[in-house]
């Protein structure tokens, strides 16, 4: 049986099994529940429905971006610089790009629900697609030529620096006058109001969602190690053979 | 269900890009495990 699950997923453990079957599970739910059980909302009718996919995405983006930045910080700080921080941050980064874009893309459908428009340079919506552009452009850092030392050491700046535009987009509805509504969960006075399915399939969102990215960015990071050492053979293989012609000639 | 395409449309995308990025991830850990010894795999 281990030997199946290694030829069909050589990433995948016993934790990352159960992990993903967890995740299932409450997506399956956040789906049922979004689409059918909870009811529609007083104001925004039924495309309320897309809140539940797309505030869970931003939230778990945030979340990613930020565990970039401590694993960046961590190979930065750290005496022996561990490539797993760096190989940890890149994937974490990855998936985080993949949902800001999901967020941006239901975003979109929701706006043009709401106000009548896909894309308005509303503050939060362009801060927003701003930290898309920027992780995605941290994401090129990370395939620039060179060791994989070099890789790590640029991508760790790039991120530190990146991550301070998260505060940035998450006030950017409070800095300035914007389209985009004030936190509902989050807000500064605990005054949440929403009907109580309506709360439970959001917070199931968050909990499927942030099991998704736990999934994705171990199987990432480890198809990452795969990747790193494959290249180290590949290069140790081509040295070897210059070598051995060097001394034939 | 009123706007039913954009709200169907707003979860095949989400759960479309997931599905995608766990199937290429998968994909190619598959195509690089053949090159690395057991050892290297430090989770295992």
């Amino acid at each position: 049986m281990s030997q199946v699950l290694q030829r069909t997923s050589p990433t995948g453990t016993r934790a990352t099994k159960v992990i993903g079957a967890l995740a299932i599970l409450v997506m399956a739910w956040v789906v049922v529940s979004g689409l059918i059980l909870s009811p529609q909302d007083v104001v925004q009718g039924e495309s309320v429905r897309i809140m539940y996919v797309h505030v869970p995405s931003a939230w778990i983006a945030y979340l990613a971006f930020i565990f970039t930045a401590v694993a960046s910080a961590s190979w930065l700080i750290s005496k022996k610089h561990s490539m797993g921080f760096d190989r940890f941050a890149g994937a974490s980064a990855e998936v985080g790009v993949m949902f800001m874009a999901i967020t941006l893309i239901t975003g979109s459908l929701w706006g043009r629900l709401t106000w009548g428009e896909f894309w308005q340079w509303d503050p939060r919506l362009t801060t927003t697609a701003f930290l898309f552009v920027t992780y995605v452009g941290y994401l090129a850092v990370r395939r620039l030529e060179g060791s994989v030392e070099q890789r790590a050491r640029r991508s760790a700046v790039v991120a530190m620096l990146a991550v301070l535009e998260i505060p940035l987009v998450h006030f950017s509805v409070v800095l300035w006058r914007s389209l985009h509504q004030g936190a509902t969960v989050l807000n500064p006075n605990g005054d949440v109001k929403m009907d109580d399915l309506m709360l439970f399939t959001l917070f199931s969102g968050v909990v499927g969602f942030t099991l998704v990215f736990v999934w994705l960015v171990l199987h990432r990071q480890r198809t990452m190690l795969l990747v790193d050492v494959a290249n180290r053979r590949g290069l140790d293989a081509a040295i070897a053979a210059r070598q051995s012609e060097g001394s034939v000639n | 269900m009123k706007d039913a395409g954009f709200i169907f449309g707003s979860y095949i995308v989400t759960l479309g890009a997931i599905l995608m990025f766990a199937v290429a991830t998968l994909r190619r850990a598959r195509d690089s495990s053949q090159s690395v010894d057991e050892k290297d795999k430090t989770w295992l």
